[in-house]
């Protein structure tokens, strides 16, 4: 049991995706609602994308909005990238199922940008100009660098899209019960007409509307469900403590072990470490991925050239950590606020990650199920989360396209002998390319757990793009050579560290663990029904009904697993148990990239890279010469 | 697009830069180190110092809440320090932008 509590929460955190969706958020009647508000939102991005689209006249425009982006614009940009529907659904769940581990895991994501500040940002807004692969080909052989960085790109940006993709299907499939694919398809569409016809304007924008509303929306319902207790830290958690639902969730996770506590040691256990994570060598690999994968995450660091200088850069920075930091503190209010009003069990009746804890708050907060006030709420947080989900894979497939177009066919093929008119067009045709492979992707992956995939796109970044980034910006030695041996090695490690993880299905052990469940049920319905007929009290037999119910349910759907995995017995690539034993790859697959990186770039030996670090070096500090904003 | 009219080892060799490329690389790589260092005191303290974390200071709120806020402060503690410092930093480069012309063709 202890493998599994681990893999659901954070498997579904990852991407949003794990698991069918049990139950509709929205009740029939009030789904007008949630398609107003759905509406509502997407008619405004339309009409900045409208905007946008009579701006976008050049490459550059299409790539970095032309370099026009300010600090301040380009930090909520960046945290519009940055907190996608994973981190606010999942990790608002994810506290209020498991408490004080959901909030530690939060801390990683801030972390991670002090490495994009204080080593990242600032050289790459000096070298680079639309692409991590400009960055690269700087001092190496730039068709050969921009050719494998190009290929990373997109493999980090694919790992990353399709759990967006899927994850975005499920949530609203789960919010409003519009067919998986036709899910797949709007998210798709949408986010294809901002790229296609806003570039980087529109999508910056779409991300500065998108990460407003998330910090309006999670302010709202934090001083609603916070002010319950007059604004004190201590008066809200000592509440939370006290809670019997939050007891109870504790109870149930301990199992065993909470027999010898009181009601108030199993309160105060949910601000304690430990209900989540069993494996800290896991979730130190993990968090090793978080803080340098985010510096390497392509659509990340391209935000980075939409403004005009290194000041700037920083400046975006340290307003994208305020915003996120700002609002990772606020997950532990809505986490805890779930879980004291919505409550675990009704949480993962609706998704079993724990997903719909903050939609159903919102619910809460605005009157119950039964309320127009509180489906607005719920409607409008939901789709907060679906805009969330579009501006991210936006980002995404600009990111992906950019490397198809500007590294492979301006930089490698045509020799960089393009005009900007042709250079667009070419990026165009490669978003749509990118986008049209995303929807296929998603709908292809329909009910698979692409959960994994976030984690490991954030594994290859670190693992692969920051070595390689990391060591072209500082090491003087460093070259083609090792640019290719640390992207091959880092992805590859990463990647197939994953593939014989406990990430990947492996039918004995499910089938294992869902037999041990069905045993259990069968123990619960034993009891329940020799109790029923001596039970006399309405409510007491009314109480005993709905848990045959209940145990009857959970016993069909672990059955139900079971006959999903038909006669397969090995995973994916042939293994009966996982190889290896992390979740995470970051702890073998980062050092593996970076030390591919030095012996490559050792036995490589090139002048020119080196005789170019000069300058690369005086321009990285300096700014001396840096690109202009729309010069080509 | 490498604009090599520019003479870059004069401007590497010139003092000043050789000033602040030494003040930054220690100041980044120190503050780095750091915050790396108290962000993973926190997973391997909830791992292996679970009894500590469990000592409550103020009401319900224990040593482990307390480490875990502390990491959203000491975070914004280090980007607001590192954009105080930066600005020296900026005043130095672009001091050398400003004669850079001068540098590299003097030695042209």
């Amino acid at each position: 049991m202890n493998a599994k509590k681990f893999v659901l929460p954070v498997a579904a955190l990852l991407a949003l995706a794990a698991g069918p969706a049990l139950a509709q958020a929205v009740s029939k009647e009030y789904t007008f609602l949630t398609f107003s508000v759905f509406g509502s939102i997407i008619a405004v991005t339309m009409f900045v994308t409208y905007l946008a689209a009579k701006r976008t006249k050049t490459a550059a425009d299409f790539y970095t909005a032309g370099g026009g982006v300010s600090g301040l614009q380009n930090g909520w940009a960046i945290a519009g990238d940055y907190l996608s529907a994973a981190s606010f659904l999942g990790i608002a769940g994810l506290i209020s199922l498991y408490g004080y581990d959901g909030f530690m895991y939060s801390v990683g994501w801030l972390v991670a940008y002090i490495t994009v500040l204080l080593v990242i940002a600032e050289p790459c807004r000096n070298i680079g100009k639309y692409t991590m692969g400009d960055i690269l080909a700087f001092r190496n052989n730039p068709k050969t660098v921009k050719t494998f960085m190009a290929i990373s790109t997109i493999t980090v940006s694919t790992f990353y899209l399709t759990a967006q993709m899927v994850g975005g299907g499920v949530l609203v499939k789960t919010l409003i019960g519009i067919d998986y694919e036709i899910s797949v398809a709007v998210v798709g569409v949408l986010m294809l007409a901002y790229v296609l016809f806003g570039g980087m304007v529109a999508t910056t924008w779409v991300q500065i509307i998108k990460a407003i509303l998330l910090v309006v929306a999670s302010l709202v319902m934090v001083a609603l469900v916070w002010g319950q207790y007059g604004f004190s830290l201590p008066a809200f958690l000592q509440a939370a403590t006290a809670d019997a639902g939050i007891q109870a969730q504790v109870a149930r996770l301990l199992g065993d072990a909470s027999r010898n506590l009181s009601a108030a040691e199993l309160g105060q256990r949910f601000l304690e470490p430990g209900l989540l994570f069993k494996s800290p060598i896991d979730q130190i690999s993990l968090g090793m991925a978080l803080v340098l994968g985010t510096a390497g995450l392509p659509h990340i660091l391209m935000r980075f050239f939409t403004v005009p200088t290194a000041q700037q850069a920083r400046k975006s920075v340290i307003w994208a950590m305020a915003i996120i930091g700002g609002f990772y503190v606020l997950t532990l209010f809505l986490g805890l606020g779930a879980a004291m009003k919505v409550g675990a069990p009704a949480i993962t009746e609706i998704d079993r990650g724990g997903n719909m804890a903050a939609p159903l708050l919102a619910q809460y907060l605005g009157g119950g199920k039964d309320s127009i006030l509180g489906n607005l709420m719920l409607a409008f947080v939901a789709a907060v989360a679906f805009a969330t989900i579009v501006a991210v894979v936006a980002g995404l497939v600009l990111a992906a396209a950019s490397a198809m177009s500007h590294d492979i066919w301006v930089g490698v093929i045509k020799g960089d002998q393009t005009t900007s008119e042709e250079e667009l067009k070419a990026a165009r045709i490669c978003s749509l390319i990118v986008g049209v492979i995303a929807i296929a992707i998603g709908i292809l992956a329909k009910g698979q757990n692409v959960a994994h995939l976030v984690a490991l796109a954030f594994a290859v970044a670190a693992s692969a793009n920051l070595p390689v980034v990391l060591l072209t910006l500082y090491w003087k030695k460093c070259n083609t050579g090792g640019v290719v041996a640390g992207l091959v090695v880092g992805t590859l490690s990463a990647i197939g560290l994953v593939l014989v993880s406990p990430n990947m299905t492996y039918p004995l052990q499910v089938k294992a663990a869902q037999e041990k469940i069905i045993k259990a049920q069968d123990e619960r319905l034993a009891k329940l029904n020799s109790e029923l007929p001596g039970l006399t009290d309405p409510a007491a037999i009314q109480k005993a009904q709905q848990g045959i119910a209940a145990a009857e349910k959970v016993k069909a759907g672990a059955q139900g697993a079971i006959t999903a995995l038909g006669d397969s017995k090995t995973s994916l690539v042939g293994l009966s148990e996982p190889l290896f034993p992390l979740r995470n790859p970051g702890l073998v697959s980062i050092p593996l990239g970076f030390l591919a990186v030095l012996i490559g770039s050792l036995l490589y030996r090139d002048r020119r890279a080196e005789e170019m670090w000069e300058e690369l070096y005086v321009r990285s500090n300096t700014g001396i010469g840096r690109a202009g904003a729309s010069a080509h | 697009m490498a604009s090599t009219s520019m003479n870059w080892s004069a401007i590497d060799a010139d003092p000043r830069f050789q000033e602040l490329h030494a003040r930054k690389t220690r100041f980044l790589w120190g503050l780095m180190a750091f915050s790396v260092v108290y962000y993973f005191l926190l997973p391997i303290g909830a791992a292996y110092f679970t009894d500590l974390y469990r000592v409550k200071v103020w009401g319900a709120i224990n040593v482990g809440l307390v480490f875990a806020l502390s990491q959203f402060l000491v975070a914004w503690g280090i980007a607001w320090f590192y954009a105080r410092k930066a600005s020296e930093f900026d005043a130095m480069a672009e001091a050398i932008a400003r004669d850079a012309n001068a540098l590299g063709l003097q030695a042209r």
